[in-house]
């Protein structure tokens, strides 16, 4: 597999009137060819931040890459001309965002949406671009797409509505698909359906997708390889297995712990204490230290490393040093992860 | 949609109804008579010119009158110009009222929204604050002060345009440039504001998400919806552009409805005010009823109930 995506100890930064918030802290991963990232956290964890400077499309001029490189096949997409980045967004690397009632634009008919991008980054005429438009909107499963394409936004219902968003990302055949929370505004069974709808159309694309979301049960279902990022950091990465049957970061666990499952009927659903550090004044050390029940004297001084746990699977946390106590997961996070592996992986998946 | 429209005509028929009794009992309370130089008039002059035009009469049966007329689509008579119909008046008159009002509120509200639209795109840039300051005092310096400012300079001082009077185009840039003020003002303020708000939401980032050039997401994407909630107040502002005629014609001495108005309410010419005063009103309800359309026009979540489903 050849990496499509080499994130290289990304920063962002954004200035407000208090001072620089440091919403990502060196975020350093790759992505494959065909593959499903998802990147999992809390609010404010810089999930979405990251994802938007993949895409060049910080607000500004408040939000900027303060440093870092972001190698989309071998080229620096931070160092590219406003100019360049257009040619990019939407070609080769799209968005799908997270509020479909408002991310379409209301006074637009949906079939110029999704043919602007067609006609723009693909030269077609605006005949070809409307029958691709017409296969587009079956694609992702809209009945009569021929009367849709002429209708508004407000016409869709809001499950609708993230279909044609989900079209519009995937008019040029993108080698990169960002899903930004693609299904926190959807209620639960269109959720499930879109995230079908996703996980078919990867299949026959081979698009890499990377999926944002706070929801583990979701990652379970889609994902590849699993990163969880706590204020603004890496704080662990491994395959999906990896994550789920063989966390090594306490606050993997805690959102483990936290993650409500059908047949938790004994235990209370798990909370992490304590709130995310202000990332105005990022603390010294470990971020997560404060809330960590096993924190160690090291972290309120130095940042952990990464710790490779094997060849796919890296945690940031003391407690895989050589000289730290071994602590094993609290009892029920690891009745979990023994939980999720008796199941079998991902739902049958693979 | 046409079952629509006919239905707010109706509706405007009743308004102007309105309009017409209430301002009719207004004007009857005006203090002095039509008569002027009325200390010269012998009781038995007065009695004759009074019965002639009818205003011995009491005053519902007047109006009673005035109604039976006004339904026949006759205005009466004007008590200055000695047998001329009013609607005659108001006819030869509303040309050059028509061509002010229409040439400043089209180039006023298309200058205002290029201004607003430089604003919002430099945000709190040079040009945003310049453009801000510009409008502010648009809003706030009544027209007139502009008038004589420009007859002022423009006119007596430079001797580029013509001080006032009526008759070729040059005459109309002078009451035209003072009477855009305005609506160029406040057209400013609210594409500023508004496009401000768009560029913020979401449908734009998912715009720059397409790859959709600066350009598109200016003109295509973002104007479009920030022009939504201009078309609300283009109404109130074309109508103070009709009252905003009145001084400005007086100023200029253009022979335009407005200045006839003013005399007419000086010398207590009671068909004239009523017909013009009926003129405005009718004017504005058409204003309103254009803007409901325009609505449609351009915002294609708003409906007419009455139209197809």
């Amino acid at each position: 597999m050849s990496k499509l995506l080499e994130v290289k100890d990304l920063k962002v930064s954004f200035n407000t009137y208090n001072g620089e918030v440091q919403a990502v802290r060196g975020v350093t991963f790759d992505l494959n060819k065909g593959e499903t990232l998802a990147i999992v956290g809390e609010s404010g964890s810089g999930k979405s931040v990251t994802s938007m400077a993949l895409m060049q499309l910080l607000p500004k001029p408040h939000g900027y890459v303060k440093s870092g490189e972001i190698l989309f096949e071998g080229e620096d997409i931070v160092k590219k001309s406003t100019r360049d980045m257009q040619k990019i967004r939407g070609k080769d690397i799209s968005m799908v965002f997270q509020d479909p009632m408002s991310s379409l634009n209301p006074t637009m008919k949906i079939g110029n949406q999704i043919m602007e991008g067609l006609i723009k980054h693909q030269n077609m005429n605006r005949t070809n671009a409307r029958k691709k438009a017409v296969e587009l909107l079956e694609l992702v499963g809209i009945p009569h797409p021929e009367t849709r394409l002429n209708q508004y936004p407000h016409q869709f219902s809001g499950g609708m509505r993230q279909r044609v968003v989900v079209a519009i990302a995937l008019a040029c055949n993108p080698k990169i698909l960002i899903a930004d929370e693609p299904t926190t505004a959807l209620d639960v069974t269109i959720q499930a359906q879109i995230l079908e709808l996703m996980k078919d159309i990867q299949k026959e694309t081979d698009s890499a997708i990377i999926f944002i979301t706070h929801d583990l049960g979701v990652v379970a279902n889609v994902a590849d390889r699993v990163a969880v990022m706590y204020a603004g950091k890496i704080v662990e990465i491994g395959t999906t297995d990896d994550i789920f049957y063989n966390a090594k970061h306490p606050y993997t666990w805690g959102l483990l712990g936290s993650m409500p499952t059908l047949d938790s009927d004994e235990e209370e659903l798990f909370a992490i204490p304590g709130s995310p550090p202000d990332l105005l004044n990022p603390p010294k050390g470990d971020a997560f230290a404060p809330r960590n029940e096993f924190a160690l004297e090291i972290d309120t001084v130095m940042e952990p490393p990464m710790f490779k746990v094997s060849d796919t699977h890296y945690a940031a946390t003391w407690l895989l040093h050589e000289d730290a106590p071994k602590i094993e997961p609290p009892e029920s996070v690891q009745r979990r992860m023994q939980g999720f592996s008796n199941t079998g992986s991902k739902d049958g998946e693979k | 949609m046409f079952r629509y429209i006919l239905r707010r005509i109706l509706y405007m028929a009743v308004t102007l109804f309105i309009i017409a009794t209430v301002s009719f009992f207004l004007m009857k309370m005006l203090p002095g008579s039509p008569l002027k130089a009325e200390d010269k008039l012998s009781e038995e002059q007065r009695e004759i010119v009074l019965e002639k035009y009818g205003l011995n009469d009491p005053v519902p049966v007047q109006y009673v009158r005035y109604i039976g007329g006004l339904v026949k689509g006759d205005l009466g008579i004007s008590f200055t110009f000695d047998n001329t119909p009013v609607t005659k008046i108001l006819m030869d008159r509303i040309g050059p009222s028509a061509q002010l009002g229409a040439q400043a509120l089209l180039i006023g509200t298309f200058l205002g929204i290029l201004l607003g639209l430089i604003a919002a795109i430099s945000h709190n840039g040079a040009l945003d604050y310049t453009s801000t300051i510009l409008a502010v005092l648009g809003t706030s310096i009544p027209s007139f002060v502009f008038a004589g400012l420009l007859q002022r300079y423009l006119a007596v001082e430079w001797e580029l345009f013509p001080v006032a009077l009526w008759g070729t185009f040059e005459h109309t840039i002078l009451p035209t440039v003072a009477l855009m003020i305005f609506p160029m003002a406040t057209a400013a303020r609210f594409t500023r504001t508004e496009m401000i708000e768009v560029m913020g939401s979401n449908f734009i980032t998912t715009a720059r998400a397409k790859g959709v050039s600066e350009y598109g997401i200016i003109f295509k994407h973002g104007l479009r919806n920030a022009l939504i909630p201009l078309v609300t107040v283009m109404g109130p502002m074309a109508v103070s552009l009709m009252t905003g005629t009145l001084v400005i014609e007086k100023i200029f001495a253009v022979p335009g409805i407005g200045e006839q108005f003013v005399t007419s309410v000086m010398v207590n010419d009671y068909p004239t005010i009523m017909g013009t005063t009926l003129l405005f009103a009718f004017l504005f309800v058409l204003i309103i009823l254009v803007i409901d359309l325009l609505y449609v026009l351009i915002d294609p979540r708003i409906r007419l109930t009455g139209g197809e489903s």
